[in-house]
């Protein structure tokens, strides 16, 4: 037996449609099998993986919480891979809007007004922006590979943000524990409904960057650009786009919303600005980005998905005591699966005899 | 043995896992194939080392296990990227990915545990040589096989005939296909010696370089492995002169914090990640190199006909 791949004359619409789901269903098996390896009663697990969280009105919230990062930063992502500019350096630029958001708090507490908070908010998405404008620049200009340079960039901001909230912005008052003053109420993202939970306007902000860059995806020239230059940059030059002026594009747009997912996190669920910023949200924001097929509305459903993980990995070790490390490990072979799946998109999958090899041919 | 020597001795064993890593992961580029998962293969070979050598008591028996795992774990990128014809930066990064999450969690319970140490091979009457004795042949044995790694792959790519059609498939499978040569095979052979390099690479690292696990403690090394292979032009003694120099660099800021000379350690600590971005810049910036450097097939998908 042999797998043979025959290509599709067109892509199958119902695969398209389908695959993500597919990957998921095949997701859950493995991950069922993972936790009775474990030695966890699988379905139990299951349980409180994806359905416990749902169960609660704060719960909702939580999941919001989380899944705005991810929405934001897959987002902008999708731009980016649509157009063949591989950026993966989201966690980079996430901490660099969270840093640059947090200088008028942290350095100017007195200034305090209704003001403070927009300005944040607009540094933030600068500070992300500037700070993937490196690894595009680079490109750009020196030819330079901007998976690595994006990716490098991630670790120097990592230090770069632990040497703040330890050395020059750690709060005096903070018992030596790393990290700033907390946030002036100014500085502080509200709460889109407080009676109901924590959720901030931060996912409101997910909401809005999703239907935009859907709708300049879908409806605009640019958008039309976006998916030429991607497949075929000779064809995009021959129609008289920039190549270089697509890369600062793609990179300064999805730096900005990271760099909004950034501040927005800092103001709004956490309060100040610490060492332990960020859970890994510019990575499994690249799995958001493929899960939702880099549609911005399959990006929200897919940031949900991936926000429902985060919060199941911590149900699932309070309840059954599976160690909250499964998290990763569950997100990435969701992205194995569903890169598989979309194969089927643009192939059909045959199963061939080893004999009828040469008779084939 | 004076200070010198000392630093030049931990030059060599911070080079030595990028040296494997980026050698093996030369291979693969150059049968061209892209596959950025090396930080994850590594991280399962340092999860996978670390247990073994503990569960056994060998620390060779911890590095076979290292390169298994790494074999074994480069074989799904490989299925999906050659027999599925995925997206092969997206597949990379799945499995770094993937194997961060694996090893966290497999390597939970090893978290603390004092790790199985490996004695240095010390050969007689020439490690007692002055100033190079040490340096040379007072080394762990894997600082031999990581030089003899780089010796036998320039060998196999540029003296033997299956190197020849190893490099013609990543040149151009089109050509290597309708001459016969089974291109996927080949890429599939590339793929999992990349996996088991980036496997021993990651085993020295918890079993040598530093004997413990701590979760993430590849730190971005199998990403400047994969940059060393680009700042080399895809040349394995180039790979060893670029290791050399990030070994360097890594070793002279930990003795830099070491002496407190009022850098903060985290700024010191960013210079590798900075370095790696100037050598990069430096090597990219011509354009006509690069490109008569680089596989012509690196990282196209490829579908035979029939």
């Amino acid at each position: 037996m042999r797998i043979e791949l025959v290509r599709r004359p067109q892509h199958s619409v119902l695969f398209s449609a389908l695959s993500p789901f597919i990957a998921l269903a095949l997701t859950l098996v493995a991950g069922a099998i993972m936790f009775s390896l474990l030695g966890k009663n699988p379905l139990e697990a299951l349980y409180y993986y994806f359905i416990d969280p749902l169960r609660e009105m704060w719960s909702l919230h939580e999941l919001a919480i989380k899944a705005a990062p991810l929405i934001l930063i897959a987002v902008g992502l999708s731009v980016c891979y649509l157009s063949n500019n591989w950026n993966i350096g989201a966690e980079g630029q996430f901490i660099a809007g969270a840093v640059v958001g947090s200088i008028l708090p942290v350095m100017f507490p007195q200034f305090q007004s209704w003001i403070v908070l927009p300005l944040m908010l607009l540094m933030g998405m600068a500070g992300g922006a500037a700070y993937a404008a490196i690894p595009a620049f680079l490109k750009v200009r020196f030819n330079t590979n901007e998976i690595l340079t994006s990716l490098m960039l991630v670790y120097v901001a990592q230090l770069f943000n632990d040497w703040l909230v330890r050395g020059v912005w750690r709060n005096p008052q903070g018992m030596s524990f790393p990290g700033t003053a907390p946030f002036h109420e100014y500085a502080i993202l509200p709460e889109i409904w407080p009676a109901a939970g924590r959720a901030n306007w931060g996912f409101v902000f997910a909401l809005a960057a999703g239907v935009v860059v859907w709708f300049m995806l879908s409806k605009t020239l640019k958008g039309f650009e976006v998916r030429v230059q991607g497949q075929s940059p000779r064809a995009g030059r021959f129609s008289g786009f920039s190549s270089s002026r697509m890369v600062f594009f793609a990179f300064l747009l999805s730096g900005a919303l990271a760099g909004l997912a950034g501040i927005s996190e800092v103001s709004g669920a956490v309060g100040s600005l610490n060492e332990k910023l960020s859970i890994g949200y510019g990575f499994t924001a690249i799995i958001v980005a493929f899960l939702g097929r880099l549609n911005p509305l399959g990006i929200i459903a897919a940031g949900l998905i991936l926000a429902l993980t985060y919060l199941g990995g911590e149900a699932a070790s309070i309840s059954v005591g599976l160690s909250d490390k499964v998290v990763r490990a569950f997100q990435g072979m969701l992205l194995f699966f569903v890169l598989g799946c979309d194969t089927l998109i643009h192939y059909r999958i045959r199963l061939v005899p080893s004999a009828a090899k040469s008779a084939e041919a | 043995m004076g200070i010198i020597e000392a630093i030049l001795l931990t030059i060599a064993t911070a080079a030595t896992p990028l040296l494997i890593a980026a050698v093996g992961e030369l291979v693969v580029e150059r049968s061209g194939v892209l596959n950025l998962g090396v930080e994850g293969m590594m991280i399962m070979g340092a999860v996978t080392g670390f247990g073994v050598a503990l569960l056994t008591g060998s620390p060779w028996l911890g590095f076979l296990a290292a390169i298994i795992i790494g074999a074994l774990f480069s074989l799904l990128f490989a299925v999906l990227t050659l027999s599925l014809v995925t997206n092969q930066v997206a597949t990379g990064l799945a499995l770094t990915l993937l194997g961060l999450g694996l090893s966290g969690m497999i390597g939970e319970s090893f978290v603390g545990m004092p790790g199985v140490r490996l004695a240095n091979l010390y050969i007689p009457v020439l490690s007692d040589l002055p100033v190079v004795g040490r340096l040379v042949f007072g080394q762990d044995p894997i600082f031999y096989l990581s030089i003899a790694l780089t010796a036998g792959v320039t060998w196999f790519l540029f003296k033997t005939r299956a190197g020849l059609t190893l490099r013609s498939v990543g040149d151009n499978h089109g050509s290597a296909h309708a001459l016969g040569i089974n291109v996927i095979a080949i890429r599939y052979l590339a793929v999992m010696f990349g996996g088991a390099c980036a496997g021993l690479a990651g085993g020295y690292l918890s079993i040598v370089y530093t004997p413990q696990w701590v979760e993430n403690m590849t730190a971005g090394r199998g990403w400047i492995a994969l940059a060393l292979v680009v700042f080399a032009s895809w040349r394995p003694w180039r790979v060893l002169a670029g290791a050399y120099l990030f070994g360097a660099v890594t070793i002279g800021q930990l003795h830099a914090q070491a002496l407190g000379i009022g850098i903060p350690s985290q700024l010191l600590s960013s210079l590798p990640y900075l370095a790696t971005i100037v050598v990069l810049v430096l090597i990219s910036r011509n354009r006509r190199l690069t490109m008569i450097n680089t596989p012509a097939s690196l990282g196209r998908p490829f579908v035979p006909d029939r």
